[in-house]
């Protein structure tokens, strides 16, 4: 296993180091490039930018500003946002919690029903249930996320009043419960197409344990219910489960950008909008590199979680 | 005997198995009822409604539906939802299109060049391929739509450049596949040259995968230019698409709530019926899929 461990890490940094080749490559499509900030000074001559362009190094070629630069990240240093000076890093580092707070949220809950909805779809395989799941869940993932949550302010707050329409917690109100309020509907909102994700994959899964040879000979043994049976069945679903949640990574991120934004969720989502609405792009060149190194050491954590876990592999 | 051999051999395309499967699809036909319904009314309809979709009309405005001659009601400007509702329909389903076909032409390019070479070349583009999925895809489209000039056009080619991926990945795996079958070796031994043995020989083999990758594509692609049109970044107002629609709708959710519901059902039966025929195709054209 550390030969798989090893194999696995080296394959991250590959990915890293590519990741952060395209990041470098969209960086310099920026207006200006790196020196955007002083472009709209109106002291500065040619000559002003000439002398800066050599102090920075960007005369220098592309390759050794690339590896400067990503040395520079390596060691910590992001830039500074163009809006309070303050390190990119630090800026992120606000929103974060928020943002990782409704994915984890979300991810719970889309397990929880998924999971649910897919087992009972393949117990009761072919019945009105499971037909609608089957048919819900491609609809569901067809829903644009915004729209949905749209509806469900549309519905749960304005028609209801049984939840706030936006941010984190009301300001005065700092309880445990006024932040569960803030956070159902958002949450909720960004599980719907992951509910139809999970849902599909457990009814494969289950489906696919059904047919196996320890489900038949569990049966022979007189286990009591399909309950244990479940235990069986939802066990070794559980295994694929870890590795699909690191391949939901993107398309969750992209959810939770969404959802912050109708909600007006403060995590990073929100934050990528409105430095790209400020021209604040030491940030959002940030948050996106920030964003593809997550998916990355997501996908990694997964995979080892996995290895460790999986006792084929562990033996191995 | 011509009975068996004309039941063996189909003559005309629409009876050939693959097609007998697709109609076996109730969804499939659904999503292509449906679809076709949309686009005609969106082609069709601005001409056959009373009112022109830019018709300002101050007395009527916010109508809800069903209120007079406005079907669908009318936005805060007074113009007809429906017709504004369609006219959209023909930039975001343009788009839609557009983008699939320019992303599966990129994807299908990278998978059968990845997936024939292999060796470091196949890997390199391969590995790219992961790089390009780590990041989420509408961060990359709108660092990209805020920073290039945001023409449809413009919009177009950067929603192919975040959507490729999914081509390539699918093209790669089923050209490895067919790189060791008899024809291609034959094909080899020939001498022919491996441009001819890529495009000519492997992949008109592997065209089953790249239509439901593409039909899936389309689904994506309207999906991503309604965020970043109701974000702000995509197609830009006074030229309607059904993102902008919601977004300029986000504001009246409690007195004209049916600004927002209407074009996001629009969105909705567009996506889904790409999704329900791409399933269908996936049944029909892959054999190999074990449908439980």
């Amino acid at each position: 296993m550390p030969r798989f461990l090893l194999n696995r890490f080296s394959q991250s940094i590959v990915l890293l180091v590519i990741v952060s080749i395209i990041g470098f490559t969209v960086l310099n499509l920026m207006p200006g490039g790196p020196l955007a900030q002083f472009g709209l000074d109106p002291g500065m001559t040619q000559k002003d930018i000439e002398r800066l362009s050599e102090q920075l190094g960007l005369n220098r070629p592309l390759w050794i500003q690339y590896l400067d630069w990503a040395w520079r990240l390596i060691q910590g240093d992001w830039g500074h946002s163009y809006r309070d000076g303050s390190s990119v890093l630090t800026v992120i580092g606000r929103h974060l919690l928020a943002t990782l707070l409704l994915m984890g949220t979300s991810t719970a809950l889309a397990i929880a029903i998924g999971s649910w909805i897919g087992i009972r779809g393949a117990t009761h395989r072919y019945s009105l249930f499971d037909y609608c799941a089957t048919v819900g869940a491609m609809v569901a993932l067809s829903v644009p996320t915004f729209w949905f949550g749209l509806i469900g302010i549309y519905i749960f707050t304005l028609k209801l009043g049984w939840v706030p329409a936006g941010n984190m917690y009301a300001i005065g109100d700092g309880s445990v419960l006024d932040y569960l309020h803030h956070l159902i509907l958002p949450s909720l909102v960004l599980s719907l197409v992951h509910v139809a994700i999970w849902s599909r994959y457990m009814r494969t899964a289950t489906l696919d344990a059904l047919t196996q040879d320890f489900v038949k000979t569990a049966r022979a043994k007189g286990v009591s219910e399909r309950r244990i049976l479940l235990k069986h069945v939802v066990g070794n679903a559980l295994l694929p489960m870890i590795t699909l949640a690191g391949v939901q990574l993107p398309s969750l991120l992209t959810g939770a950008l969404v959802t912050e934004t109708v909600f007006t969720w403060p995590g990073m989502g929100r934050l990528f909008l409105d430095s790209l609405g400020y021209s604040d792009y030491p940030v959002v060149m940030g948050l996106l590199i920030f964003s593809a190194i997550l998916v990355v050491l997501g996908n990694l954590i997964a995979d080892i979680v996995v290895a460790v876990v999986d006792p084929r592999i562990r033996l191995s | 005997m011509t009975l068996i051999a004309a039941n063996l051999a189909p003559s005309r395309w629409w009876q050939s198995r693959a097609v007998s499967r697709f109609t076996r699809h109730h969804l499939a036909l659904a999503g292509i009822a449906m679809i076709t319904l949309l686009v005609l009314a969106c082609v069709v309809g601005p001409y056959a409604l009373p009112y022109d979709s830019l018709h300002i009309d101050l007395r009527a405005r916010f109508a809800p539906p069903l209120s007079g001659q406005h079907y669908f009601g009318t936005d805060p400007l007074g113009r007809d939802l429906a017709a504004r509702l369609l006219m959209a329909g023909r930039v975001s389903l343009l788009v839609g299109f557009s983008a699939m076909l320019l992303s599966t032409l990129i994807g299908t390019l990278v998978g059968v060049t990845a997936g024939y070479r292999g060796g470091w070349v196949g890997a390199a583009l391969m590995r790219t391929v992961d790089g390009f999925l780590s990041y989420p895809s509408i961060f990359l489209v709108l660092a990209l739509a805020a920073v290039l000039r945001p023409s449809p056009a413009m919009i177009t080619v950067i929603i192919a450049f975040t959507s490729w991926m999914e081509t390539a990945r699918i093209v790669e795996a089923e050209v490895r596949s067919l790189r060791e079958r008899e024809f291609v070796q034959a094909a080899r031994m020939v001498g022919l040259s491996r441009r001819h043995i890529m495009f000519r020989e492997i992949l008109p083999n592997a065209m089953g995968p790249i239509i439901v990758a593409a039909s899936l594509a389309v689904a994506r692609a309207i999906l991503l230019e309604a965020y970043i049109s109701f974000l702000g970044y995509g197609i830009q107002p006074p030229l309607p698409s059904w993102g902008n629609m919601l977004n300029g709708a986000q504001q009246y959710l409690a007195s004209a709530p049916w600004l927002a519901i209407i074009p996001g059902a629009a969105i909705t039966i567009a996506v889904t019926s790409f999704n329900f025929i791409g399933d269908g195709l996936r049944d029909a054209l892959d054999v190999r899929d074990d449908h439980i």
